[in-house]
């Protein structure tokens, strides 16, 4: 048998033993690991459960799957490490482009690129994964560490992200999505859902990233309308890791020091947080308009509504603005910033009575403690900055909990 | 199997007209029958190239066997300067159906070949094949199929995980260059033969065949040749078809068509709205107009670090301020574009596109002051 004959084979028996018992199974560390697990990911056949060893496995190159419904495990999240420091290529660690995929207790590391991309799958379920750029915060590092991209009914959860040089937990153009119980940290998006509908966001930890939980959308992306997203029972804080996302993503504008962003996307339900020592501010709410960028998408549409900040515990921050905030709204309005930023962008054309927007599409932001709050008129130039909270108490319908299909277990009742 | 008999000549189809059964009799070798090209549909495939039968004689003189037809592209991928022979072969009695704008439509049985070679320096120049890439239309769609030629170059063997090859070449100019050679292991081959999820084959499109081409019996036309012999249906005359500018070659175009002509080949096969990158927004094939589309003051939503702290795709006038030449000009695994295929810089192509944004009129408007 030739030495690819018997690597496939070895790879096909592989396929077959582990759906057939629960034992060890054929791919042990070692230097021919990488080819091995290659030719097993392409070999695999629906169903299959493609177990990993315990140990530190460096690769030199990028992995990818698109066979339907199979699984990777590991034998834990800081005991099966794949280790990319000496990539050479692929812009990726892992890619997957396949359906009902499901990757558990394993480690990503030191990706040249993004850590773990799965491209258009219906069905994802991360589990108990961790990428990490283990430098610490460089941009050096890669762009996106847990990275669901145009796919449906994504489950994340147990996971943690580390060092990304974009975002961490990164969900970007899909639908139904859970991402909970995880850990996001020194990135510089902590987790972010980005041009998404449909998301809960529940019970993770975002801590030392530059900014903590990003709700998102953007414009020139196939995908738009972001929204229906919950955001809550999360413990964000102390996001403070200077910015070092380059300089054209759109996370190098983030300014350093934030909690929660809430851009341009509407029905968004931010509440239960503990979200604290955020030192530019624990929340803002703001328009496509406030970043300056040229808009050009004549079907996108630019402005946050329906938009519920409520019952949140918000504490310390706001005593190191910076970015614009620093140069130009600090003076204006001294320190510590207000703990809750709105930009005071809204569509004229949807104006109602009273120069306000229709109930149902308000910005509601009530029960937060004794956190104070700023409409700072971003487009009047900060002139008519106004701290009365007055005009914002008010509630929205709570939003649904998003029901995964069976595979992942439901989320538990929101808190509503 | 149906194509597989060994009474299945590989002798071409078709109905020849008057006037072109020369033609069609000169490929169709004296001993056809066991010789024939022996295509295979299903699983499991064979493990050496021999075993398809495409070529005859010496394995490295890639001389195809009889119904199997050389054909060459108006503006090709670059894949490291390497030397590349492609053929195609449909099954007797079959053809393809023709299409203006996408890959046609191929019977079940065709059978893409790409080889691709390098001058090896280590042996004075004398070529040297690094691997034949298999496109075969099975039964349940195209699959993938990547052999890697050993250093004796009397076969290849398939291998879908490959290790990246060291080669050592010399080119023409006299410069030696060494390299890792990736080749592509069948994810990958479908990574970029991906159209709605599913494996299409990306070179054989109306506008890249339409050229000519030199036959043993003379110089055709490759879209009229490919119809004369039967492997074609359904397509107008060469004149009336679209058709690509050679990339490299301004008589066959302004520097729009040729620039244009280079991003469909070398980028719009994943970046269109049904290939894999159509996650970014950045369509670059032939037939897009919109300017935004195709990066024009684009801002790179989910570029992450290939942004390469640069603001837009594509800047006119401006091309160091283009994250297009950016990702072009490197060959850093998270910054580089095409993502595959490439582990050096192609330099007449990066070139070309510097003319070219160089060439267009217009500016961007900066992003004003803001933050988020």
């Amino acid at each position: 048998m030739t030495k690819t004959a018997a690597a496939l084979f070895a790879a096909l028996s592989l396929t077959l033993c582990v759906s057939c018992a629960r034992r060890d199974s054929g791919l042990a560390a070692g230097p021919d690991f990488q080819k091995k697990f290659q030719e097993a990911l392409i070999a695999a056949k629906p169903g299959a459960v493609i177990e990993l060893p315990e140990g530190r496995l460096d690769m030199d190159r990028a992995l990818s799957l698109s066979v339907d419904n199979v699984t990777i495990r590991g034998k834990g999240i800081d005991k099966t490490i794949l280790s990319f420091k000496n990539q050479k290529s692929g812009p990726a660690g892992l890619t997957v482009t396949s359906n009902a995929f499901t990757i558990e207790d394993l480690a990503i590391e030191d990706t040249k690129g993004d850590a773990l991309k799965i491209n258009g799958a219906n069905g994802v379920t991360v589990r108990r994964v961790r990428t990490e750029w283990t430098g610490g915060p460089s941009d050096k590092n890669g762009s996106y560490g847990i990275y669901p991209v145009q796919c449906k009914n994504v489950l994340i959860e147990e996971s943690a992200s580390i060092g990304a040089a974009d975002a961490g937990i990164y969900v970007g153009q899909s639908s139904n999505i859970v991402v909970r119980r995880s850990r996001a940290e020194a990135n510089v998006a902590g987790i972010e859902i980005e041009n998404s509908q449909f998301a809960d966001v529940y019970e993770n930890k975002s801590t030392h990233n530059t900014g903590g939980i990003l709700v998102f959308n953007l414009p020139d992306l196939p995908v738009k309308g972001g929204g229906n997203t919950r955001v809550f029972n999360n413990e964000i804080v102390e996001n403070n890791t200077q910015n070092f996302g380059a300089k054209g993503s759109m996370v190098a504008k983030v300014p350093t020091g934030t909690g929660v962003i809430v851009l341009a996307t509407n029905h968004v339900e931010v509440f239960k947080n503990t979200i604290k020592d955020n030192n530019t501010t624990n929340v803002s709410v703001i328009s496509y308009m406030t970043t300056g960028n040229p808009m050009n998408d004549a079907t996108y549409y630019p402005f946050p509504e329906a938009i519920y900040v409520h019952d949140n515990t918000i504490s310390g921050g706001g005593t190191a603005p910076s970015g614009e905030y620093a140069d130009v709204l600090a003076p204006v309005v001294g320190k510590p910033m207000p703990a809750i930023l709105f930009d005071g962008i809204v569509n004229p054309a949807k104006l109602a009575a009273g120069k306000r927007l229709p109930d149902d599409l308000r910005i509601c932001i009530q029960n937060n403690g004794d956190a104070n709050f700023m409409n700072y008129d971003a487009g009047g130039h900060f002139k008519h900055v106004s701290r009365d909270l007055k005009p914002y108490n008010c509630s929205l319908a709570p939003l649904a909990a998003v029901n995964l299909p069976a595979a992942a277990a439901a989320p538990p009742a929101g808190g509503n | 199997m149906l194509w597989g008999r060994p009474s299945a000549c590989g002798g071409l189809p078709g109905r020849p007209a008057a006037g072109l059964i020369a033609l069609t009799a000169a490929l169709i070798p004296a001993a056809c029958g066991t010789r024939s090209v022996r295509p295979h549909l299903t699983e499991p495939f064979p493990n050496k190239l021999s075993a398809w039968r495409l070529f005859i004689g010496d394995p490295a003189a890639l001389k195809p066997n009889a119904g199997v037809i050389p054909y060459d592209l108006n503006t090709p991928l670059f894949s490291d300067y390497a030397t590349k022979y492609r053929f195609v072969w449909m099954p007797p009695g079959t053809s393809a159906t023709y299409n203006d704008t996408e890959a046609f439509d191929f019977p079940v049985g065709t059978i893409f070949s790409k080889t691709f070679a390098f001058p090896d320096a280590d042996q004075g120049g004398k070529q040297r094949i690094i691997e034949t890439r298999l496109l075969v239309k099975g039964q349940s769609g195209w699959v993938t199929l990547p052999y890697v030629w050993n250093r004796e170059q009397t076969e290849a063997t398939l291998d879908v995980a490959a290790d990246p090859a060291t080669v050592h070449w010399v080119h023409p100019s006299g410069t030696r260059y060494t390299i890792d050679y990736v080749i592509p292991n069948t994810n990958q081959c479908k990574g970029c033969h991906d159209r709605s999820k599913t494996v299409t084959p990306i070179g054989p499109k109306a506008r890249n065949l339409n050229k000519d081409f030199s036959y043993p019996e003379g110089r055709f036309n490759q879209l009229a040749y490919w119809t004369k012999v039967g492997y074609l249906k359904g397509a107008p005359p060469p004149d009336r078809a679209p058709k690509l500018a050679v990339w490299d070659d301004p008589l066959t175009g302004t520097l729009d068509a040729r620039a244009r002509a280079y991003l469909d080949t070398n980028c719009g096969h994943c970046h269109n709205p049904r290939g894999p990158a159509n996650t970014t927004g950045l369509y670059l094939t032939a037939a897009q107009t919109d300017p935004m589309r195709l990066g024009l003051c684009k801002v790179p939503v989910s570029a992450g670090q290939g942004s390469g702290d640069l603001l837009f795709d594509v800047v006119q006038g401006k091309p160091e301020e283009s994250i297009l030449i950016h990702r072009m000009e490197s060959t850093t695994p998270k910054i580089m574009m095409p993502e595959l295929g490439r582990s050096m810089v192609h330099q007449e192509g990066v070139a070309l596109i510097r003319e070219w944004i160089a060439s267009l009129p217009g500016s961007c408007n900066a992003a004003k002051s803001g933050h988020l």
